[in-house]
This record gives C-alpha cells, sequence and structure tokens, in this order.
C-alpha cells in the first residue's frame, strides 16, 4: 500500500525525527518518541439537500514525548523545521522537569523491542479525502432526495465525515513506522412532525468504518435499501403507540449494542482508568485490579475481546504511539473480568511485563494516552442463533436496533441508552413499532441477564469517531464488533414520562 | 509569559498574504494563533503534561456562480502555502451551489493592533499552583486523601481579514484549576476554578473547598430514586444553561419544528413566558470578568452561523428576558429571511434573576430537607422535542437536614429539561463566576446563581462513588 510521506518532505521528515530525538538524548532522556502528523478531516453536511457546513482542515504538526529522569514531558509545534525540532527536545524536557518536582512516583514504561521501520496502510480504495466537494454534495443530495420526496418526511438531514490519517513514528529505542488510516462515516436523518407539536427522527444505523470512499458507493453497505426504508419506517414510528414504562426482554441488534459494549466494557477495562488516572475527568472503574480473574461481568455467554487488528476497524493499526505493535487479547471470558486494555505505563504500575499496545493521541500536538482497543462481543461459537431466533424466544419484549442517546457514570454502572428503531415482540414475532423507549440498567446486572448472542451471521462491526477521554480532550475513533443478543427483564423508561408530560 | 520563540511567520502576513493572492468576488482569511501549557495529576503524583504552539490558517473563498455566490473553505496548520490554501478554497467555491447565507461582506473595523504579534504562555504561568502541589500531595497521602487534577492556561490569538478591509485581532486567555479529592473508602468531590491569568489562583484555596466536604462525606446516607427538592450550585446551573443554549439556541431549527423552542403548527416560541420568575440569561463580550472575542470569527458555515458575516460585532444579547424566551440564533442572511435580528453564538454565558442575592449555603440554610449537589456529568439528550437531558451526579451530593448538611448521599441518574427548569425554580442566588463540568470545556465562560428546585427528577440510583 501507499507509503508516501503526504505533503512532508522526506527530508525534512529525516531532520525533524533526528534532531529531537538526539537533542532528547543528550538532555538525559531515557525513553523518546516523536511523531509528526499529517491529519487531513472533512465534515460536510446538508439540510433539505441543501449544503449547510463544509469543512476541509489540514493538520500538521510535530509532538515529541520523552522520559527524563523518571519522569514526563510533552511538547509539540506545528512549525516543522530542525530547529524548532530541537527546540521541542528543550521544551519537552523542561516540561518532565516541572512534573517531576511534584512526582511521588517514578514513571516506567513497560519493556518493549524495537521494530525497525513499519510501513502500514488500513484497505482503501478511493481515499474520501481526494473526493471533490462537487461529488460529495451531488451524492448526499441524491440520498437526501430520494428520503425527502418520499411522503411524509419533513426534513433531511445528510452529512459525512471523512479523514486520512498520516502518522510517522519514531522512537531512540529503534522503531520507526509510516502509518496511513481512512474512515468514513456518513448518515441521513429524516425528521417530521407528530400532532403534539414535537417531531420524530429516524436516522440510518450504518457503521462508521475504516473504508474509503467506496462504503458510499456500496461496498459494505446496502445504502439503497436502508434509504428506501427510512421513509416507511418514519411513517410507522410516527404512528406508533408510547411504550408503556416496565420490565421487558430485549433482543439488542448490534447496531445498538456496540455503544452498550463501549461504555460498560470498553472504558471499564481500560487499566489507566480502573487504577485512578482519569479520576477528575473521564472516571474511573468499578472492574479494579483486585477483581481481575474473579469480577463476575455477565452471564457465562459472555467472551469480549479486545484487539488493535480488526480489518477495518477503527481502532486498528499495526503499531501503537508508544512503537508497541498491535495484538488481540480478552478482556473477558465466560463472563469472567480476565483482562485489561494498557498502555507501557499503566502496564508497568500493574506489573505487566508487555502492554498490548493501547497508547494513541489523536494529533501530533497531543501526548499519547491509553486509548480503547476495538473492544468487541464475540459471537456464539458455532450455528449461533439469527436474530429471528432470538427473537422467537421472547414472548414480551422489543428489539432495538439503531444508537441514539446514550449516558453512564463515571464507574460505569448506571447506564440509559435509546435507539433509532423499537419494534414490539409479541409472543415471539415482532409486532410494530414502539416510540419513547430508553432502557437503563447496572453494567452487571445488564450483562448478567444476557441469555444468548447470536450466531456469527448477526455479528457486526460497529463504532464511533468521536470517543472522548483525557484533559485535555482527546478524541478517538474506535469500532465495537457484536451480534444481537438476548437480554431478560430489563427496565424499559417511557421518555416522555420522564419530561413529566 | 514567554516571547515569540518561533520560525513560524507573523499571522497579520499570512493574512495579507492570503488576501493578495488575486481573483474570486470576496474572501476572508482567519488565522487562528494558539499557545497552551498544561499539567495533569492523579494518586497524588503529577501524570502527563503538555506546551504547545499551533497556528491554523482558513480561507474563505467566494465565487461567482449561476444565479448569485458560492462560498468554500479550506483550513491548514502550521506553515501554510498560502497559495495552495486559497486554490483549494476556490475549488470548494466555484463547485458549490449558491449560498443561501450570503450576505454582502462586512467592512471597514481596524484594530489598532492588528500587526501585533501574537500572544503565547508557557507552564511559568501555572507556578503559583505548580508550586503548590507537593504540599498539596503531602497533606493529601497524610488524610489518606487522593488528589486528582488538572491544570491549564492557554491563549488563542485571532487575526481575522477581509477582502472588503476588515482587519481584527482579538487575544483570548482560558484557564482552569480542576481538583478532586477523595478520601479513602467514601465519596469524592470536586471544585474548577475558571481564570484568564492565575491572579490569586491557589491550590490551598480550593484544597479548603473540599476538605469541608470532605468532613461532610464522613457520614453515609442511602436515599432512593424520586422527585427530591435540590440546591443546584453554580456549576450545575451551568452545565444546564449551556446545554440549552447549544442544543436549542437555533432560530432555523426551531422553525423547522425540531427543538423545544419550535411553535406547535410552525414558528418559534420567543415571546413565551418559560417560567414565573423574571430570569435573564444573556451573552455579552464585555461581561466583566468573562470578556470574550467580540466580533465573529467563522472558520466555516452552520444552520445559524455564515462565513459572510465574519467579523461581525458581536453585542449584547438577551436570549431569555423577564422569564420569557427573548432571542433565538440567526445569521445576517437567515434574520432578513424571518423577518427578526441576527443574533449569533457568544462565548459565554450569564443567568441571572434580578435583585436575587446569597450563597449556595444561604439556599442551605433555608432548606428544611433536601439535596445539595456538586457537579453533573455525562449529560446527554435523550429527547429534543422537551430538550429532555439525562446524565449523573458526580463527585458529591449531600444530604440538608434543618438547613445544615448532615451527610453524603448516594449518586444519582436524573431526566431534566433545563426548560422545564425554568418553570419550577423557586429561588435563585446571586450569580458568580463558575465552570460547568462537562461543558464548560467548550464555554468555560460562565456567570450563574445557585438554583432551589423543589421536584428534581432522580430518575433511578447509581452506585458510582
Amino acid at each position: 500500500m501507499a507509503s508516501s510521506s503526504g505533503s512532508i518532505d522526506a527530508d525534512v521528515l529525516a531532520s525533524i525525527r533526528a534532531a529531537s530525538l538526539e537533542e532528547a538524548a543528550r538532555l538525559g532522556a531515557t525513553d523518546a518518541s516523536v511523531r509528526v502528523e499529517e491529519i487531513r478531516s472533512q465534515y460536510l453536511s446538508l439540510r433539505d439537500a441543501s449544503p449547510e457546513t463544509a469543512m476541509d482542515d489540514t493538520e500538521l504538526g510535530v509532538g515529541l514525548r520523552v522520559v527524563v529522569d523518571g519522569s514526563v514531558g510533552f511538547a509539540a509545534t506545528v512549525d516543522l523545521t530542525q530547529d524548532a525540532a530541537a527546540q521541542l527536545a528543550r521544551k519537552a524536557v523542561g516540561a518532565a522537569k516541572v512534573a517531576a518536582l511534584a512526582r511521588s512516583r517514578a514513571v516506567e514504561l513497560a519493556p518493549e523491542p524495537a521494530h525497525g521501520q513499519v510501513e502500514w496502510s488500513s484497505p482503501f480504495q478511493i481515499d474520501p479525502t481526494g473526493v471533490s466537494l462537487a461529488d460529495k454534495t451531488a451524492l448526499l443530495a441524491d440520498w437526501s432526495r430520494r428520503v425527502l420526496d418520499a411522503p411524509g418526511v419533513s426534513h433531511v438531514s445528510a452529512r459525512v465525515l471523512a479523514v486520512s490519517e498520516l502518522k510517522h513514528y519514531a522512537d531512540l529505542a529503534g522503531t520507526t513506522a509510516t502509518q496511513r488510516r481512512v474512515r468514513v462515516h456518513p448518515s441521513l436523518e429524516a425528521v417530521t412532525p407528530d400532532a403534539d407539536g414535537g417531531f420524530e427522527s429516524m436516522r440510518t444505523v450504518a457503521p462508521p468504518v475504516g473504508r474509503g470512499w467506496e462504503y458510499l458507493l456500496g461496498e459494505g453497505w446496502d445504502w439503497a435499501s436502508e434509504l428506501e426504508a427510512l421513509p416507511t419506517l418514519l411513517a410507522e414510528k410516527l404512528a406508533s403507540p408510547s411504550v408503556e414504562a416496565g420490565r421487558y426482554d430485549l433482543v439488542v441488534d448490534p447496531t445498538n449494542l456496540w455503544l452498550t459494549i463501549h461504555e460498560s466494557i470498553g472504558h471499564a477495562t481500560e487499566l489507566d482508568r480502573a487504577l485512578g488516572y482519569e479520576a477528575a475527568y473521564a472516571g474511573t472503574s468499578f472492574a479494579t485490579p483486585d477483581k481481575l480473574g474473579s469480577l463476575v461481568y455477565g452471564s457465562d455467554v459472555m467472551h469480549v475481546t479486545g484487539d488493535r487488528t480488526a480489518e477495518r476497524g477503527l481502532a486498528t493499526v499495526a503499531i501503537d504511539d508508544e512503537g508497541v505493535t498491535s495484538q488481540s487479547f480478552d478482556l473477558i471470558r465466560d463472563g469472567i473480568l480476565v483482562g485489561y486494555q494498557l498502555d507501557r505505563s499503566t502496564a508497568a504500575v500493574a506489573g505487566y511485563d508487555r502492554s498490548n499496545g493501547c497508547a494513541f493521541a489523536d494529533s501530533p500536538l497531543h501526548t499519547p494516552i491509553q486509548r480503547m482497543a476495538n473492544v468487541s462481543l464475540q459471537p456464539a461459537p458455532t450455528d449461533g442463533p439469527t436474530t429471528e431466533a432470538l427473537i422467537a424466544g421472547v414472548d414480551r419484549g422489543i428489539y432495538i436496533v439503531g444508537d441514539k442517546s446514550w449516558s453512564i457514570d463515571m464507574q460505569r454502572y448506571n447506564f440509559q441508552f435509546t435507539g433509532q428503531r423499537f419494534f414490539r415482540i409479541e409472543n415471539g414475532r415482532l409486532a410494530g413499532q414502539l416510540r419513547d423507549v430508553a432502557y437503563q440498567a447496572t453494567t452487571t446486572e445488564f450483562w448478567g441477564a444476557m441469555e444468548a448472542v447470536g450466531g456469527r451471521s448477526t455479528y457486526l462491526l460497529c463504532g464511533a469517531f468521536n470517543c472522548g477521554k483525557g484533559q485535555p480532550g482527546q478524541v478517538a475513533a474506535v469500532s465495537h464488533g457484536a451480534p444481537s443478543a438476548l437480554v431478560r427483564n430489563v427496565n424499559v423508561l417511557n421518555a416522555r414520562a420522564e419530561a413529566g408530560r | 509569559m514567554s516571547t515569540t520563540d518561533t520560525a513560524l511567520v507573523s499571522a497579520h502576513d499570512v493574512v495579507e498574504a492570503a488576501l493578495a493572492v488575486p481573483g474570486g468576488a470576496g474572501r476572508v482569511v482567519l488565522v487562528l494563533d494558539s499557545s497552551d501549557a498544561e499539567l495533569r495529576f492523579a494518586n497524588n503524583t503529577t501524570t502527563t503534561n503538555g506546551v504547545r504552539r499551533t497556528r491554523s490558517v482558513t480561507v474563505v473563498s467566494i465565487e461567482e456562480v449561476a444565479g448569485g455566490v458560492a462560498a468554500g473553505s479550506a483550513t491548514r496548520s502550521g506553515v501554510v502555502d498560502v497559495a495552495d490554501l486559497v486554490r483549494t478554497a476556490r475549488d470548494a467555491a466555484a463547485s458549490a451551489p449558491v449560498a443561501d447565507d450570503a450576505s454582502a461582506l462586512l467592512s471597514g473595523t481596524t484594530d489598532h493592533d492588528f500587526s501585533d504579534p501574537a500572544a503565547e504562555t508557557d507552564l511559568s504561568v501555572l507556578s503559583t499552583v505548580l508550586g503548590g502541589l507537593p504540599g498539596a500531595f503531602d497533606r493529601a497521602a497524610k488524610r489518606d486523601v487522593v488528589l486528582a487534577g488538572f491544570v491549564e492556561h492557554g491563549v488563542v490569538t485571532t487575526y481575522l481579514g477581509t477582502s472588503s478591509g476588515t482587519r481584527r485581532r482579538h487575544v483570548q486567555h482560558t484557564g482552569s484549576l480542576e481538583l478532586t479529592a477523595r478520601a479513602d473508602g467514601s465519596r469524592g468531590t470536586w471544585a474548577k476554578v475558571g481564570t484568564s491569568d492565575f491572579a490569586g489562583v491557589t491550590l490551598e484555596q480550593t484544597e479548603e473547598d473540599l476538605a469541608r466536604r470532605l468532613e461532610w462525606s464522613a457520614h453515609s446516607v442511602e436515599l432512593p430514586a424520586g422527585r427530591h427538592p435540590v440546591v443546584l450550585p453554580p456549576a450545575a446551573v451551568a452545565d444546564f444553561m449551556t446545554m440549552l443554549y447549544g442544543y436549542a439556541g437555533g432560530g432555523q431549527d426551531a422553525e423547522d419544528g425540531t427543538t423545544v423552542f419550535s411553535k406547535a403548527g410552525g414558528g418559534t416560541r420567543v415571546g413565551d413566558r418559560l417560567g414565573e420568575l423574571p430570569f435573564e440569561l444573556r451573552s455579552d463580550p464585555a461581561e466583566p470578568g468573562i470578556e470574550c472575542i467580540p466580533f465573529l470569527a467563522a472558520e466555516a458555515s452552520g444552520a445559524s452561523t455564515s462565513v459572510f458575516d465574519n467579523g461581525l460585532q458581536l453585542e449584547r444579547t438577551l436570549w431569555v428576558a423577564d422569564g420569557r424566551l427573548a432571542a433565538l440564533q440567526y445569521h445576517r442572511a437567515g434574520a432578513q429571511r424571518s423577518g427578526v435580528s441576527a443574533a449569533q453564538g457568544i462565548d459565554n454565558l450569564v443567568l441571572e434573576l434580578p435583585g436575587a442575592t446569597g450563597t449556595v449555603d444561604d439556599l442551605v440554610a433555608t432548606t428544611e430537607r433536601g439535596l445539595l449537589l456538586t457537579s453533573l456529568w455525562y449529560i446527554r439528550m435523550v429527547d429534543p422535542t422537551s430538550l429532555l437531558l439525562t446524565g449523573l451526579t458526580r463527585d458529591g451530593v449531600y444530604l440538608i437536614e434543618d438547613g445544615r448538611v448532615t451527610g453524603a448521599v448516594n449518586n444519582f441518574r436524573f431526566n431534566e429539561s433545563p426548560v422545564d427548569l425554568f418553570a419550577r425554580v423557586t429561588q435563585a442566588g446571586a450569580s458568580t463566576r463558575t465552570v460547568a463540568r462537562e461543558s464548560g470545556e467548550y464555554l468555560s465562560r460562565t456567570i450563574m446563581p445557585p438554583l432551589r428546585i423543589p421536584d428534581f427528577n432522580m430518575s433511578s440510583v447509581s452506585p458510582a462513588s
């Protein structure tokens, strides 16, 4: 695949790498890693088939992290010159010395061998950031009109986010890497007013993916069918009854379950959170290291993995931002907590031999921190049930498709999610839609009530571009694979009643 | 603060160079020079930190196309090839349809300091706070208390130039100190201070605030979900009001029928009374203590923001006046279509009940039984029709009995709408500078009162502590 250095001249790149690392070493750094990155992000949104917002942003910069006498320092600049790179080393070492004044324990990085020169690219056919604005607008306008022309749709908003990321990494240990990642997230939402002054909406559930523009042309997703179905789904939802609050069996589609996995498992099994390093901001975790190997996270059908290797996964790379090669590992096996996502410093604190490669910085201007791998719930091993078979096992329940609102507490216990489409299940069959559904549970209670997971045929890699963590805030893209799942006896709220209406 | 030490050419020269590239019907050039310094700590030790110098250059090109004008823009960071950037923006405009937010570019205003260099900051600005950290960690460790937090200072220098003669420059300093404390085995607590220059900000002062709350936490009380009387501190009110401003502030969205301020049958609810008390919700670039950029600097258009309006002077705007919805946001073209005044989002927000006095402590002192909250977290929209938000209490829910705090209570998930809070609030205190725990990351300049809500909807208990 492409090994181009983008708009950065190869000689300039080499001089920045050398100048920053050599100066850091000269100033006493025992570890130093430099990232020169070029990230092109484009956002286009249309309202009722007319362009509303178009952004085309290219971020180009260099960031250097050093470890000096057991303290970490980080400095970054958009000034890509050899002089600025050497000065960056002095600033990063200076920051480490400031941090050292209030350091209670030395920072250690778990060992990682040097990996020489690494070149990697995520698979894509058409770089989405190279597609002209006119072509992008034309495609979204066509999608919008198809939906807008259907009866009963009053407004349509369509948008696409496209990112092409080129990252040059080098460290004192001798690893250098050039990696390109491409991703797209298209979506379209139709809206129509209801009888009592409110409105209902229906959004596509196509996941964001590590693919190129070909995704919008139909590779990997049947857009034509989803767009065609949207107006009818919206009309049915508008005419549907408001849910009666109470306990229901839920069949949760992967397009909804991925977010529940993200919030209640993905973040809860980040070791930096479990150790208290995010206590002031993102929060901590109920799944503390003293419970490793014994915490009953969920039912025995629950097998959750972390990986940075999944094909087209949004968190997939060859090597992480601390020079650690990507891996795949168990987090929950037979319902028991068995692992964490690690970076090199948290791995060292907790006594692991090696990081499992979950360090990431969202920008050359931010320091790498532990970020989420692709955290996925595995489908039933052989001949697992279809979604229809799971639904057939429910007398009174709800089949939930697509994500919408999400919220969870800072220790990852209490969550509340809504969705796009809620189908009532009666005696094993779908019986029309419901409105105003929100489900609320405690993490271990929810996963403990998971009676069955669907088979491989129900498995879908979903995800998000906008996972937030860290101070200053960083945003990461991450995928979550999930099968459909049957969860018994879950507390369902009526969102309208919650608003006192 | 250090002087400039970068090889980047002066920002105003970048503006002039981009404006000098020939072609197009109009052009806007926006350069944001940023300098940041920050340090994080947790588990009574420093963790990550950073010092950072960035620049982003945006060119908005306006081109004549069949039937009108179109706009296109492109943004790049660092040392920018301006000719190439202008070309990219012009290409984007040439392939765009007629802009429905088009207005004539504003002309005229020139700031005398337009050619001044960008302001910079570094870790030395934080030295008083950082110097206090070793002592704070020592004191905490002796009491089995764990501290975590973040201290940051940043400065953004904005340079805006247009082909119609506008030359604006603005320097905005933003800083904060955030601190959480947790005693072994008990519930944690939190405080955050917003500041532009760290003058008078010390760690010891914030530590003292937290020490009192940790004492309250020595006694723990379990309470069930339900509708509870609560005292919302200014930081929690700031989160609700910022969400209201961000999610429901758009005029076009309201006209389209998709917000809580949409009128049944069409139009907006501007003029509707939201509650009995004569609250004022406003933004004003000149608001003392939370001054902010006084002109529009938009990299891209949005539902109520237009790149054509760049340089527009931002004026004091009342969003809610005398308890009634008074204004929604519109760009100039949208305002003209809807027959209303243009109003732009402004980078600060004030909620005030005229004549209200008293602090959080005063509200507590006049509470027979209720809950005092500290901060809110993970706030998300559940239903835009009512602006129903869900979220959690975080780092400090306290039981008030007979005018005093008697213990710490479990956390709750709430489901509440800030619009409904206007209808149900029974008392407000004096407004003070505060930073919202969650939305303060995006809008940190807020002045808010504490509020008494007699029936706050705690939907379920959260075991988090």
